[in-house]
């Protein structure tokens, strides 16, 4: 085992913990975790992912820091208002830990161009906030054969899910289609607290590691589901469906296609 | 007592204190073969105790702890479990 002294000190707990080990310690190392969105589930996710020493973590993000976005998005600041937000969190990030590769990728993520961004990534986190990105990204997963786990959050109330395709269900399983524009509101319109995507990026960032490990039982075929109002934890069984337009027996959905964009633009 | 225990690794930690005892002794059991035996040598009086314990903890048996002077123990533990 050839550690440093200084990641020896850096990941000593982990190091002791049976689960991990040097071994454990080594594979978090050496994987490749591509998170989409380095918004308010992005940023603990990456943050927490960079403190555990993973490798090379890939950041997808269009999008400049804003004021209004640093009540939960903890990764950027007032020094990097205006700053591409995965640059910005690679700056955290690499503060945070140098041995971690931050690679900011500082695209939207299309139909076009998934495939090439994604390919390089052993697990796909989906920090997105918009309905088409998250089918985009199910899609692209369940067609590459990666592990995906997936957030969602509103107001008070979170979602987590792992998708491991071939394992188990897909997110079209759950929800075949995309809700109609406007019936879902944005955090854009109905607010979210701002711890929220904490929790749920941590649950999401746990589920992460677990799959690097290979070790305890990642949500595979569940959702979990967060009520921060009432404190409450609810696990909810997802079958998978045979007739799944994506990963079903005779799939229709055979390549990436663009689900309109004015889901985002509410 | 202790006759004939083969060691397939010496591990020497004078200097360490924990928790850097622990994660040494148990990056050297994870580079030895289930059966194989360590041994390890250390001068941090706390670790004398928790060593054992926790590689009894991991599952693994402890052949031996020995005050070798005032100063230095040496503790034999054969790996039981993989990690």
């Amino acid at each position: 085992m050839d550690f440093t002294e200084e990641q020896l000190k850096r990941y000593s707990r982990h190091i002791i913990l049976p689960e991990v080990g040097g071994k454990g310690q080594k594979k978090i190392m050496e994987a490749k975790v591509l998170i989409v969105g380095a918004g308010g589930l992005g940023c603990p996710v990456g943050y927490y992912l960079a403190a555990a020493g993973v490798g090379t973590i890939g950041l997808v993000d269009s999008d400049t820091v804003e004021l209004s976005n640093l009540q939960r998005q903890i990764a950027h600041s007032v020094k990097t208002l205006n700053m591409n937000k995965a640059e910005s969190a690679k700056q955290t990030f690499e503060a945070l830990n140098p041995d971690v590769n931050v690679v900011p990728i500082k695209e939207r993520l299309t139909s076009q161009n998934a495939f090439d961004i994604m390919r390089d990534y052993n697990i796909i986190v989906d920090g997105t906030d918009n309905f088409p990105t998250r089918y985009l990204i199910n899609d692209a997963c369940v067609m590459l054969k990666k592990p995906l786990v997936s957030g969602a959050i509103l107001r008070f109330e979170g979602q987590v899910t792992t998708i491991v395709p071939g394992q188990g269900p897909c997110y079209r399983c759950l929800f075949e289609e995309p809700p109609p524009a406007g019936l879902v509101p944005s955090c854009q319109e109905a607010g979210v607290l701002g711890v929220l995507p904490g929790v749920i990026g941590a649950l999401q960032a746990t589920e992460v590691l677990k799959l690097i490990l290979g070790k305890g039982q990642p949500l595979i075929g569940n959702l979990l589901i967060y009520d921060a109002l009432g404190t409450n934890f609810r696990k909810v069984k997802i079958p998978k469906n045979e007739d799944c337009p994506v990963c079903g027996k005779n799939p229709t959905i055979t390549e990436l296609t663009e689900i309109s964009q004015e889901y985002c633009s509410i | 007592m202790s006759e004939e225990i083969k060691i397939h690794k010496r591990l020497d930690i004078r200097g360490e204190v924990c928790p850097y005892t622990l994660v040494k002794s148990k990056l050297g059991v994870e580079s030895i073969e289930v059966g194989q035996v360590i041994e390890i040598i250390l001068d941090y009086p706390e670790a004398s105790e928790s060593i054992p314990k926790a590689m009894r903890n991991y599952g693994h048996t402890v052949l031996k702890v020995e005050k070798i002077n005032p100063k230095e123990w040496v503790i034999l533990i054969r790996k039981e479990v993989e990690d």
